[in-house]
């Protein structure tokens, strides 16, 4: 065997990387807003606020939640955003 | 296409030496003959010119023509017709060599030599150049996928699996081919079998690549079965990996191994069981975090978002205790595998902290020492969102076995000591703000649970001989909120 000057390991990862997403195209319209609670203490204070603030400029505001701030939004909760709103705002909390 | 001999040789063989010389007359002489050797050109060279060969052999490059033949010893002296084998003499066999030589036209002057010689093991027998041969294979037969990375010759290849990202802030043993077909011969199971999609990025985690981080992580082979039980366990949705891995809160996954292949892996389930110094122990959470890490992509600070953290997230693994100090079956036993397989139980949890009680000689008194220090898993106000694991420890688990108390009797006995008044549990009591809201208060009095069921408290027996105390870990966010514990057998894995 010939002598080896490099040392082959194998890839522990999985091979992919992450897909790269360009920043979505801004709305022309931000008529409405979701507000997304995930669930954590006193996120629906801060929620609250923004509501608030996005009413007095003439917002709709969509509020929604996610069933655990443990776990992925579940697929439906997204669709719902997606199809009826124009952003979203997500509280992350803590 | 006609009759031809192929000659395997390598230089230091007695035996080559001998029959080198007839070989290379008989091909100066014309005959079919190839020889090629298994050593260097240089010590082939010198060979040559010691046994005083008219022309210096071939060589054989990287042993491919050996390991396409993968013969137990040289000399070896193939018959080949239309490049197929038609027979073989390994070592030096006067009469069959002859016989050989004969069906291809061939004559040998083997007059001299001894009649019978064994001979010497091929260069493919050489414990590095076999596993290198079996690399080899494996990723010709398709059994090894992983794409691989060339470190340069004046790279420190366990500082390359720092810069590269790949590791925990320990060093790893790097993940050859040779050594990843060794782990491999660890498990029954097709290396691309796919164990399970690791959160958060839902990487594949392969057989293969399981064997890849555990290799990385030093795990002895004797315990990839568990691992691989363990990252199946880790995988499944109600485990919440995702969460796990993204939270704030210091908690991982804890691997309890219950089963008697626990101590043929040489797991320690005794003193200092959740601690340092057994390989199998240790390397077994730290692959199933690598695991995490590589194959998922969690990389803490920046997908991990834990607070603090806590070496736990290292890998945080111990056998139970199912010898006769055990006070009950094991716990994955109790949740389902059967009573002579091995089981792995996941839990997410935060590090463990000590109970001590060195006074309690029976159940009732001791139960109620475990339930008050349960009380502050989290924060004694948090109720119903955390569950715990207790292992206690052969001290404690012996007033239970004596008075015949088993896992569900003391499970519901913690369950029913872990309550308090909801007047001390409500927002602003003992002068702290967390707590309870008000408005779900209306009696003070009112028993308020800590555990949202006796099943929610884990027991598992480990530890060793001498100390009154047993060891409880919080877990994460709990249940449907959030992680709940999974069990599976290791049997699929083996």
């Amino acid at each position: 065997m010939t002598a080896l000057e490099t040392l082959e390991i194998l890839d522990p990862t999985a091979e992919v990387d992450p897909e790269g997403r360009p920043l979505a195209g801004r709305p022309p319209d931000l008529r409405t807003i979701a507000l997304v609670d995930i669930r954590k203490p006193r996120g629906d204070v801060f929620l609250d606020e923004l509501e608030r603030l996005l009413r007095e400029r003439g917002h709709e505001v969509q509020r929604t939640a996610k069933p655990t701030f443990t776990k992925p939004a579940p697929a439906d909760v997204r669709k719902e955003i997606a199809t009826r709103c124009d952003a979203v705002i997500e509280a992350l909390a803590d | 296409m006609a009759a031809e001999l192929l000659v395997l040789v390598k230089h230091d063989c007695e035996v080559c030496d001998q029959v080198l010389p007839v070989l290379d007359a008989a091909a100066v002489a014309g005959a079919p003959l190839r020889i090629l050797s298994q050593s260097s050109p240089e010590d082939t060279a010198a060979q040559a010119r010691r046994v005083g060969l008219r022309s210096v052999p071939d060589t054989d490059v990287d042993l491919e023509v050996s390991a396409r033949f993968d013969p137990d010893a040289v000399p070896t002296v193939v018959l080949l017709d239309g490049g197929e084998e038609r027979g073989r003499v390994e070592g030096l066999h006067r009469a069959r060599l002859a016989e050989l030589a004969g069906r291809a036209g061939a004559e040998l002057a083997l007059d001299g030599l001894p009649e019978l010689r064994p001979g010497c093991a091929s260069r493919t027998r050489d414990p590095d150049v076999a596993a290198t041969l079996a690399a080899r294979r494996a990723r010709a037969e398709g059994r090894l996928r992983a794409r691989a990375l060339e470190l340069g010759a004046l790279e420190d290849p366990f500082e390359a699996l720092h810069d590269r990202g790949l590791t925990d802030g320990l060093p790893g043993v790097p993940p050859t081919p040779e050594r990843v077909v060794g782990m491999l011969e660890y498990t029954g199971r097709d290396p691309q079998d796919v164990v399970g999609a690791v959160p958060p990025y839902g990487g594949d985690a392969t057989v293969e690549k399981v064997a890849i981080n555990a290799v990385m992580a030093g795990c002895p082979g004797e315990a990839l079965p568990i691992v691989l039980a363990a990252v199946e366990a880790a995988c499944v949705e109600s485990f919440a990996w995702h969460g796990l891995i993204a939270t704030t809160y210091p908690a991982g996954p804890t691997v309890v191994v219950s089963g008697p292949l626990a101590a043929e892996t040489g797991m320690n389930a005794e003193g200092n069981a959740l601690g340092q110094g057994n390989r199998a122990n240790v390397t077994i959470g730290r692959t199933l975090q690598l695991v995490g890490r590589n194959v998922g992509g969690g990389r803490p600070g920046v997908e991990d978002r834990a607070t603090h953290g806590q070496m736990g997230k290292l890998g945080s693994c111990f056998a139970e205790r199912l010898d006769e100090t055990a006070p009950w079956p094991g716990l994955a036993q109790d949740r389902g595998v059967p009573a002579d397989e091995t089981g792995v139980t996941l839990m997410a949890t935060e590090g463990p902290r000590v109970i001590v009680d060195q006074l309690a000689r029976e159940p009732e008194g001791l139960c109620a020492s475990l339930a008050l220090a349960l009380e502050s898993v989290a924060h004694p106000k948090q109720r119903l969102a955390f569950d715990a694991l207790l292992v206690v420890g052969p001290e404690h688990g012996r007033v239970f076995r004596e008075a015949g108390w088993d896992r569900a009797r003391v499970q519901e006995r913690l369950f029913e000591l872990t309550t308090s008044p909801a007047g001390e549990l409500a927002r602003g009591a003992g002068g702290s703000p967390e707590g309870i809201e008000p408005r779900f208060v209306s009696d003070p009095d009112m028993p308020v649970a800590k555990f949202a069921g006796p099943d929610r408290i884990l027991l598992a027996h480990a530890g060793g001989d001498a100390g009154l105390f047993s060891m409880v870990y919080g877990s994460w966010a709990a249940g449907e909120i959030g992680s709940a514990p999974v069990t599976v057998s290791v049997e699929p894995w083996r």
